[in-house]
């Protein structure tokens, strides 16, 4: 059996009247890349507010990394990684200085930061770069580094709230081999994306839609389900349907 | 209608545009696509004489962007990447007050905003900033069309918008189009450029090629092959590893291939992968995509 790092029993949140997340259950499983979609206002981000411990579930049981969310917040915080668009690393601090400083939120010691800091510019190729401000890096390279810096304390999960929004299509894929290097060591990745060619490369794809999840399943059985060429027709078969 | 000519612009040392020339004939909806930093914004701002070239000649519909900027503004509706409306107005007071600045009436121009605005009329009460993302952009859209505009720019309309909302917006620009405006679209998202009529595909400030999406995909000379197995990671690997691959990037649930001075043949492909022991082999030669496309232009740029 495959060890479960997400488990969500009937979750529900509501804002006042409003229930943005309506009775939500599935599990995730280690390595996976499981793929979270969903129309705008569907309740995406909320549920992953959720899972990361930034916000509280109105009732049901959800279980990240082997810890329960409402009770064992801040060990959920420590097992995560999480990295978005909008927000990835400081920009008036320097590569370093941004590796630095995560590495003491995270508690890693200095040897041990010294070492991994190496080999992740060696790896990307940025080790000319490092006292380099992040503000004056192009788009790609700070999307690579900073979902580098999301895993760099070894996190079980790493959340990717639209991670490649904006790149071109070539660095757009280029991130992906990262995110597949980052599955294959056994790191959860939980994506989320408006690109529908970028669903197939999940493992398992959920489908939100007003608060519920409509679909979840293995793209190719997703396709099949709907009679569908592609993602993109079962995502607009679903988001069409229910409304 | 729109004409660009040796348009230059830089912020500092970082130049933004360089040397980019293009015209867009009237009537027609013509697509800057290409990722952040291509330019995009900077030459619409430049059209929308926001902002001053560099060197070079812009004009719209005749009119100069830097001597006729008063002009140029009663006759283009604009719609910036980031949400500028009055998030502490109305729906309601929103529009109002852009049909009043430029000296018209809601009523005067609604036959072209119904379409869209009765979508969002049920809300007109509601502060603007208190609208979902899809209502919002329906709101600016309204908001740059109250003027009647002979020309409507639109900066990344649909970036960050999911599937559904994207596929209605597009259907909204040709309705447009088909009242005879002008439209000059932005977008990052590559399978937009087929709803075009035209598209320049950018990059770090250039024009790396214009034409219609048709001939685009038409002029691409590579041998492309989609490839498929049930171990599509490993696949990745493999054929990268493969002496005679030039290029390999996942397109959904294929690898979007292609052979070094394309002489690999789909057999030969599909040997070195039997040996390696994939299943559920797929092999088969395939037109391009403007994605495709795209990325050989990307790199025969680097």
């Amino acid at each position: 059996m495959q060890e479960k790092v997400i488990e969500v029993h009937d979750l529900v949140k509501k804002f006042g009247s409003f229930v943005a997340n309506d009775h939500l259950n599935f599990e995730v499983y280690k390595g996976e890349i499981f793929g979270f979609l969903g129309a705008n206002g569907a309740g995406k981000t909320t549920a992953m507010k959720i899972l990361c411990g930034l916000s509280a579930p109105t009732s049901g049981k959800v279980k990240v990394a082997g810890f329960d969310i409402c009770r064992e917040t801040e060990k959920v915080k420590r097992t995560i990684g999480y990295m978005s668009q909008k927000f990835s690393l400081y920009e008036d601090l320097t590569i370093s200085e941004n590796i630095r400083f995560f590495s003491g939120i995270y508690g890693i010691s200095p040897a041990e930061r010294k070492a991994k800091q190496e080999t992740l510019l060696r790896n990307l190729e940025l080790g000319s770069a490092k006292d380099s401000l992040i503000g004056s890096l192009p788009l790609g390279w700070k999307q690579k580094l900073a979902f580098s810096v999301a895993i760099f304390h070894d996190p079980k999960i790493v959340f990717l709230d639209e991670p490649t929004g904006g790149v071109d299509p070539i660095t757009r894929r280029k991130f992906w081999d990262l995110i597949y290097e980052a599955a294959d060591r056994g790191i959860t990745v939980f994506v989320t994306t408006h690109y529908m060619d970028e669903a197939e490369y999940c493992n398992r794809v959920s489908i939100m839609n007003n608060g519920r999840i409509e679909a979840l399943d293995t793209p190719e059985n997703l396709k099949k389900q709907f009679g569908a060429k592609n993602m993109d027709e079962v995502f607009l078969k679903i988001a069409r349907n229910v409304e | 209608m729109i004409s660009i000519q040796n348009i230059y612009k830089s912020y500092g040392n970082v130049p933004a545009v360089s040397d980019i020339s293009l015209e867009v004939k009237k009537g027609e909806l013509f697509g800057l696509i290409g990722p952040d930093g291509a330019g995009k914004t900077t030459l619409m701002r430049i059209l929308m004489t926001l902002l001053i070239q560099d060197k070079g000649l812009a004009t719209l519909n005749g009119l100069d962007v830097v001597k006729d900027y008063k002009k140029i503004r009663q006759i283009v509706g604009y719609m910036p990447g980031r949400f500028s409306l009055y998030s502490d107005l109305t729906v309601e007071e929103n529009l109002n007050f852009f049909a009043t600045v430029f000296q018209t009436t809601v009523a005067e121009n609604y036959g072209l905003i119904r379409d869209i605005y009765v979508q969002i009329e049920p809300f007109k009460n509601r502060l603007a900033g208190k609208l979902s993302g899809g209502m919002k952009q329906k709101l600016a859209l309204s908001c740059a069309l109250i003027h009647k505009p002979e020309i409507l720019i639109l900066d990344e309309p649909t970036t960050g918008v999911d599937a559904v909302s994207r596929k209605e917006f597009w259907e909204m620009l040709k309705k447009l189009q088909q009242k005879g405006i002008t439209i000059l679209v932005s977008t990052p998202y590559m399978d937009e450029a087929t709803l075009c009529n035209r598209v320049a595909l950018m990059q770090k400030g250039k024009v790396l090629d214009v034409d219609t999406p048709q001939k685009l995909v038409e002029n691409y000379s590579r041998k492309l092959y989609a490839i498929k197995s049930d171990d599509m990671h490993r696949l990745i690997q493999d054929i990268r590893s493969y002496e005679k691959t030039d290029s390999a990037f996942a397109f959904g649930q294929y690898l979007h291939v292609t052979g070094k001075d394309d002489e690999a043949e789909a057999t030969e492909f599909e040997n070195y992968l039997l040996k390696k022991d994939h299943s559920g082999l797929e092999v088969l030669d395939i037109p391009p995509s403007i994605e495709d496309v795209f990325m050989e232009l990307l790199q025969d740029n680097e």
